[in-house]
């Protein structure tokens, strides 16, 4: 029974079902709002369950001179990354002294799969779009993950070095939220707009590029490999904005007002990641390196300072 | 109905394809995603790529380049996928009937199984959203339109 318990946490609550249902509801949020901006009516709320259902039950195409194991296996890599973390998050947030010792580090790298998983699956496809969609994932990456571990360590060096969740949770409840100081503030900002390249969205969705690369790394996917990839997507768009409430906001509380705030403050980085989708065009490849590498690390380097000197 | 009819109903990706059209048409589609008739209530969707479309949606005459492209295309539709042919063009070819750029003896519905036409110089947009309507049905009950 004890080796059962952290399997269903992983199955059931609160990984894969809960976080793929409030990850779908999210990505119904996504488009309910862009269309609202735009003066349409927008889809129902089941639509994404609509969609997902619809492709399980198409063919899967397996392009010719494809790899086809890696075809196969490279969005279930994506979305077991995803799970974990989800999983790694909510059990914190249930009970903060359930984590590990960096547990925080666990979840940064794990963050990195759905990227990995977008490349290998460029790679296997043999599409000449899906292997410029994957190069320019990976360029991507290359561009993101140095702000956004430089973001990351602001709420580490505040807490006086605690590499668990857990304990950055705890340091919040008795010291108020890491984004009320300068530093955190400034790390918060860095840390949505790598938020923003993490999932692929305008203005960073240089991979995907609809109008330029048609889906880019997934363009060849259909069917059930091609519903794991989406809600792979729509599961990050619930899990990287939790990732940020925990970080800088205070986490979310389990019952009465705390649970309220938190539901408020996830909404409220959702409502912002929608509104820079909408208000923005697309990046070249070389605008959104030289904006990573340029500015926003600057701002995050100068975040970590600012921590270091106790701001 | 079992659940993944119902779905496929629900949401449907359209690959928009060209067949030597002049653009008329292709502009009245468009108008369908605008907010005036925004057909994503009805979780119609534009899609890029032909894998992860459910409707291919043929516009234009069908011309002696395009048809070898077009049955392609419909081959690498994941299925099951509808086809719809939107104009007066790709039902009967319009005023490039008789002419040396089509081939007489291979009609759209020859190259590919067509579910539903849409006739107009162009079409309206009602007059395209009727028709998906009327393709739904036709899927639904597996004949024509309900009475």
């Amino acid at each position: 029974m004890k080796t059962l318990i952290p399997i269903l946490q992983f199955l059931i609550f609160p990984g894969f079902v809960f976080t793929a249902a409030a990850g779908l509801m999210a990505s119904w949020i996504d488009r309910k709002l862009t269309a609202r901006i735009q003066y349409r009516i927008g889809p129902p709320w089941y639509q994404p369950f609509a969609d997902f259902v619809k492709l399980l039950g198409k063919e899967t195409i397996i392009p010719a001179g494809g790899f086809r194991v890696l075809f196969l296996i490279a969005p279930l890599i994506g979305m077991a990354g995803v799970t974990l973390v989800s999983t790694l998050l909510w059990i914190s947030i249930l009970k903060a002294s359930s984590g590990f010792a960096g547990d925080i580090i666990v979840a940064f790298y794990l963050l990195t799969l759905p990227a990995l998983s977008l490349i290998l699956a460029g790679f296997a496809s043999a599409n000449p779009l899906a292997s410029v969609g994957a190069s320019r994932e990976m360029k991507m990456s290359l561009a993101y993950e140095l702000p956004f571990i430089l973001a990351i360590a602001v709420p580490v060096i505040k807490t006086g070095g605690a590499l668990t969740i857990g304990g950055i949770l705890k340091y919040q409840a008795s010291c108020g939220a890491i984004a009320g100081s300068v530093s955190g503030a400034v790390a918060l900002a860095v840390a949505v707009l790598c938020m923003q390249a993490k999932l692929g969205l305008v203005p960073f969705d240089i991979s995907e590029a609809e109008t330029e690369l048609s889906g880019g790394p997934i363009i060849d996917y259909s069917g059930s490999p091609l519903a794991v990839f989406k809600l792979t997507k729509a599961m990050l768009l619930f899990t990287l904005p939790v990732f940020l409430v925990i970080l800088f906001m205070g986490g979310i509380g389990l019952r009465g007002l705390p649970l309220l705030s938190g539901v408020l403050k996830y909404a409220a980085l959702l409502v912002v990641i929608v509104l820079i989708k909408n208000t923005n065009p697309r990046l070249r490849i070389d605008q959104a390196l030289r904006f990573f590498w340029g500015p926003v690390s600057a701002a995050a380097f100068l975040a970590v300072i600012l921590a270091l000197f106790g701001f | 109905m079992s659940l993944k009819k119902k779905a496929l109903t629900k949401s449907i990706g359209v690959f928009h394809l060209s067949t030597g059209s002049c653009n008329n048409c292709d502009i009245e589609i468009l108008d369908c995603l605008t907010p005036r008739h925004d057909v994503e209530r009805f979780g119609i969707t534009l899609v890029g790529s032909i894998k992860h479309a459910d409707a291919l949606l043929i516009t234009g005459i069908v011309n002696k380049q395009c048809r070898p492209i077009l049955k392609k295309l419909y081959d690498q539709m994941p299925k099951p996928g509808f086809v719809i042919a939107v104009g007066t063009c790709s039902a009967g070819r319009g005023i490039f009937r008789n002419t040396y750029i089509v081939d007489e003896d291979e009609p759209l519905d020859k190259v590919v199984p067509v579910d539903v036409y849409i006739p107009g110089c162009p079409p309206k947009p009602e007059a395209i959203i009727d028709g998906i309507v009327k393709l739904i049905d036709k899927f639904n009950t597996g004949k024509g339109e309900k009475k």
